[in-house]
């Protein structure tokens, strides 16, 4: 317990859920750990808020997948509360009022494209087969540390070497698929397996998500991966909702951090992280009181840490202009809307299951490119690619009886407009385009709204204190992958300044309620304690 | 000349198509004593590397209008100058115009460039030429190189990556960051890092797309200027050059070079099969029906027409087949030729300056929106182009007095919504609406006009999809994985059949090396059991 004078081992800056999961790993390993939040809650962009009487909101991300395994056992998070309910399938509503519906159930699923294309369904087998082989590729990668290409130190040649190694058990063919995998547009990979529009569409969406590319971007085929990587009973892309809300994942990793001794102090906002002799020793809050520690762990965005709370004077110069060079753009927006009923969708069958998943309304890749094209000219798309689920559904512990809680994620929507700074009529006509977008789907939907709270990238910012409001605290771009994310050099959670690490999602793999960048830099912190390199 | 003049019945190398790929490959064969038939199609030899007659007097190059890739090894090695190759232009300067205000001109010495108005741009463009020649530096030897496999037992490849990974290293620690940092990016990213010029930014971006299907937000455009670099860079001093007659004069002295080796070359001979027996290639089909036998049939047709259309998808994989169905082989770019009454004076430019490499590109912004259409099958509305006066330098190309503009446009799309017989007419207008911002007088001077688009180029050539460099110059396309995994190295999955074409790394560009790679490659591997 922290008590009086007695100074942390390790103050974490931000307790949003990779704040929290390195926390977790720290107390657990004997530290005495200090995490501080700026806001008067917890979760950073994993939280569960009451905005409008009794539904709660999965104000930011709404699904859960891409939580590590290992750390949900390792923090004993079942334990302390967290329940994850998985959804099956999804489905993407046309413009000509038909539908694409998207089932778990491998032989439902080829069923279903075979509405579409007989020959896609035949196709559908060898996606399924070759995205699964590229999970298994990455998986054992999210949580080891990126070695340095450029060091002789052996533990970066014996990284490297275990990489190589790796990629060499592939076998020569799917060598060269993974080199083109890692370096293909989602739209030029799809074009490989599917010939039908709307297939390729709905299985675009998720290689967009979050970024600020088209699909048809070199390097996009990857990010599709990104979100393909959920670990539910092991189906390779099953995604599942947190039990109360996202902010359910980061309740229980503070109980789980409370279990082991660490403390969470709330509405305490680090204005400064303190530099002494190119050592971190602790930070400055909003009013003035400041606070030492023995190691500092900061869960902000690369650029908020190094170039809005550290003295540049103390940092080199041509890492600063690396900070500045890192790319973190608003690309997405946030619809959370309360319901007085469920909504009809008459594209959809009556009962079918698939509109208990992720809804969409982008019939076709160009629709998706043009969405895109508009957010290059600082608008936002006039034809939104959305994300949108009803989560009510499955947990009624998020609405009143009846009423429904409906999450929107909406791609895309620039953080700087051509026409000048965001302002309340431009979040209301923002938030009107995308209604309008799910109205033309759902005749009943406007009358049902009780209540709709629109995100911008600058509301996320402003909120939860990510830059741009870019959800993944940076593009995820080869330039900014691996052994490049966030600076070539500083891959490995640690920072120039002695004592101060990374641990959110600008680090190596990056964004995603995944929890892999807090706990490799827990892990870092732990290693280098041992090696005595921490003092 | 027809196929009767054929000779003999069998050749030890048969080699399809007369472009210069082909015919620098036909070249190295014949003179390690091969006997080497080359089979061109058209009448013309030259494949897209000609120049030809578009408006009475007027001739131009077909497709690449300037010399700039190809290494002045291989010119040396080929003793092109004894065969007839001659130098209308060397070392031409790249101006980008800038209308009302002067142009930025970058010529190839750091005392050589005028126009970059910004503070200390200056510096921050030397210092990134200097980087990017040290990136060039280290590429550059991968070109003559055959791309090594993964995963084989073979030192050979295991060496070959090994050295790339050392000269790599040798780049000290600040470069090697640096280099693996910006390859996959996007040159957008790259040079707003860089600069803050537009007019600087778009000059360098156009080379970073020109000929290919990206715009310059797409990421892997800044792999595309590296390796446009990399081949620069072999080129010696002589760097964007004019032949003498055009580009048709560098493949007349390859083929002039070829004979004098004692290869055999027939114009007029369309070849449409390979011949197979017992899984081999052994000879080919010729339209006339004559069929001629070879120990190695090598293509440098595109990839698709040598494995599906020639060979034919039952004598491989299907996995094979399917991969090399879905290579992105639509081009993008599209070539104008304009005949002029008289010589047009550009906003601006020196009257010197006729004769460098003009652009058209005054932003990246700008760039990126042309690139906008082409995704969906339009024209740009305002496209970026590489504009050259050839017949300021070569008198033979029009009529005294008068003269011949050829440009490079990016972008026009394979397939045009709407087809391009009914637009055609409205893409020139436009085009020549482009380059009258720049040089007003122009539009009164236009003689007559043509525009070679994709499809022009796919039916007049024989280039799947009309692509300049075969298939797209990207990262999913280049180097061991070109044109496709299991093809990469020049040889096939069919034995005796070898790829010699811009569709094999190191590309596009009338550069050659591909072809002298390939004939390589089957002289070594005729040398091993």
């Amino acid at each position: 317990m922290v008590r009086g004078r007695e100074i942390p081992d390790a103050l974490i800056v931000g307790a949003g859920h990779n704040g929290l999961v390195a926390a977790c790993y720290l107390a657990r390993a004997g530290l005495r750990v200090q995490v501080l939040e700026r806001n008067t809650y917890i979760g950073g962009a994993a939280v569960s808020r009451k905005l409008y009487e009794n539904f709660t909101y999965s104000n930011c991300s709404y699904v859960c997948s891409l939580l590590r395994p290992e750390i949900m056992r390792e923090l004993e998070l079942p334990r302390f509360g967290l329940q994850i309910i998985p959804y099956d399938g999804g489905c993407t509503m046309m413009r000509d009022g038909g539908h694409l519906a998207v089932y778990d159930n491998h032989d439902a699923m080829r069923r279903e494209l075979a509405r579409h294309s007989k020959r896609d369904a035949e196709a559908y087998d060898r996606y399924t087969r070759d995205v699964i082989r590229q999970c298994k590729f990455i998986k054992p990668l999210l949580l080891r540390e990126p070695p340095d290409p450029t060091s002789f130190k052996a533990r970066d040649i014996q990284e490297l070497l275990y990489l190589g190694k790796h990629f060499h058990r592939l076998g020569e063919r799917r060598m060269y698929d993974t080199l083109r995998f890692w370096t293909m547009s989602a739209a030029d990979f799809l074009d490989q397996y599917f010939e039908s529009e709307i297939i390729k569409a709905h299985m675009a969406g998720s290689s967009i998500i979050g970024t600020a590319l088209g699909p048809r971007s070199a390097g996009t085929a990857y990010v599709l991966l990104h979100h393909y990587m959920g670990d539910i009973d092991d189906t390779v892309g099953a995604w599942g909702f947190a039990r109360g809300g996202m902010g359910a994942v980061t309740t229980a990793l503070a109980q789980s951090l409370q279990a082991s001794g660490g403390t969470i102090r709330t509405d305490a906002s680090v204005e400064k992280i303190l530099v002494r002799r190119g050592r971190g020793t602790g930070v400055v809050l909003a009013g003035g009181e400041e606070i030492y520690a023995k190691q500092i762990l900061s869960n902000m965005d690369v650029r908020r840490t190094f170039l809005e709370t550290i003295d540049s004077a103390e940092l080199p110069p041509e890492f600063v202009r690396q900070v500045q060079n890192f790319k973190i753009r608003g690309s997405s927006g946030k619809l959370n809307i309360a319901l007085g009923g469920l909504p009809e969708f008459p594209s959809i069958p009556a009962g079918a299951p698939c509109t208990r998943g992720d809804m969409h309304v982008t019939d076709t890749i160009e629709m998706m490119e043009r969405a895109y094209d508009d957010w290059k000219d600082g608008v936002w798309s006039r034809a939104p690619y959305i994300d949108m689920l009803i989560p009510t559904q499955i947990d009624p512990t998020m609405a009143p009886d009846g009423k429904h809680y409906m999450s929107v994620f909406v791609q895309y929507c620039p953080y700087q407009l051509a026409s000048g700074p965001w302002d309340a009529a431009k979040r209301k006509a923002f938030g009107d385009t995308v209604i309008d977008t799910i109205a033309r789907h759902s005749p009943n939907f406007k009358q049902l709204i009780l209540h709709a709270e629109v995100r911008t990238p600058l509301d996320i910012e402003n909120e939860v204190g990510l830059t741009e409001g870019n959800i993944f605290q940076g593009e995820l771009t080869l330039d900014q992958l691996l052994f490049n994310r966030p600076i070539p050099g500083y891959a490995q959670y640690r920072t120039p300044v002695r004592g101060l690490y990374l641990c959110g999602s600008s680090t190596h793999p990056g964004g995603g309620v995944m929890g892999a960048p807090g706990a490799n830099a827990a892990r870092a912190l732990l290693r280098d304690l041992q090696a005595g390199g921490g003092a | 000349m027809s196929h009767n003049s054929i000779g003999r019945d069998k050749y030890d190398a048969i080699i399809i198509g007369g472009g210069h790929n082909g015919l620098v490959c036909a070249n190295y064969l014949a003179k390690s004593g091969r006997s080497v038939l080359v089979l061109e199609a058209n009448q013309q030899l030259g494949g897209m590397a000609i120049t030809r007659e578009f408006a009475p007097g007027f001739r131009a190059s077909a497709a690449a209008h300037l010399l700039n890739q190809m290494p002045e090894r291989l010119v040396a090695e080929l003793d092109l100058e004894r065969h007839g190759l001659r130098w209308a232009a060397e070392g031409l300067p790249t101006v980008a115009l800038n209308g009302a205000s002067p142009p930025l001109v970058l010529g190839r010495g750091e005392n050589e460039r005028t126009g970059i108005d910004h503070p200390g741009e200056a510096q921050a463009f030397a210092e990134f030429n200097r980087r990017m020649e040290r990136f060039a530096s280290v590429l550059n030897p991968l070109l003559t190189q055959t791309p090594p496999r993964l995963g084989t037992e073979r030192w050979t490849d295991r060496l070959n990556l090994l050295k790339t990974g050392w000269r790599i290293r040798r780049l000290g620690r600040r470069d090697m960051r640096e280099l693996l940092r910006i390859g996959g990016m996007n040159v957008y990213d790259l040079l707003n890092e860089y600069f803050q010029s537009p007019l600087l930014q778009g000059a360098i971006g156009l080379d970073a797309v020109l000929g290919t299907n990206l715009g310059p937000r797409s990421p892997g455009t800044v792999m595309t200027l590296l390796y446009r670099l990399a081949t620069q860079f072999g080129t010696g001093l002589r760097g964007s050059a004019l032949p003498m007659g055009g580009l048709g004069a560098l493949t007349s002295s390859l083929g002039a070079a070829a004979r004098h080796s004692g290869a055999k070359i027939c114009t007029d001979a369309t070849v449409t099969r390979v011949l197979v027996r017992a899984d081999k290639a052994c000879g080919v089909r010729l339209a006339s029906g004559q069929e001629v036998a070879a120990t190695t049939v090598i293509s440098s047709a595109d990839p698709k027409a040598s494995f599906i259309a020639l060979v034919g998808a039952e004598h491989l994989d299907a996995g094979f087949v399917r991969q090399v169905s879905h290579l992105r082989t639509q081009g993008s770019a599209a070539k104008l030729h304009l005949a002029l009454s008289g010589l047009p004076a550009f906003t601006n430019l020196a009257s010197t300056a006729h004769g460098s490499r003009l652009l058209i590109c005054p932003s990246l912004d700008y760039l990126e929106r042309a690139y906008n259409h082409s995704k969906y099958g339009e024209f740009s509305q305002a496209a970026a182009l590489e504009i050259t006066l050839p017949s300021v330098h070569d008198a033979t190309l029009a009529p005294r007095g008068q003269h011949v503009l050829s440009a490079v446009v990016q972008y026009a799309p394979y397939r045009l919504a709407g087809g391009w017989a009914s637009q055609r007419g409205q893409f020139i207008e436009s085009l020549i609406d482009a380059i009258a911002q720049y040089a007003p007088a122009v539009r009164s001077m236009v003689l007559a006009s043509e525009l070679l688009t994709p499809e022009d180029i796919e039916r007049e050539f024989r280039v799947t999809g009309g692509h300049w460099h075969h298939e797209d110059l990207a990262l999913d396309q280049f180097y061991m994985v070109r044109p496709v995994p299991g093809a990469a190295q020049y040889s096939t999955p069919l034995p005796g059949f070898y790829l010699c074409g811009a569709g094999c790394h190191p590309g596009g560009g009338v550069m050659g090396l591909a072809g002298r790679n390939a004939a390589r490659q089957v002289l070594s591997e005729a040398a091993s059991p």
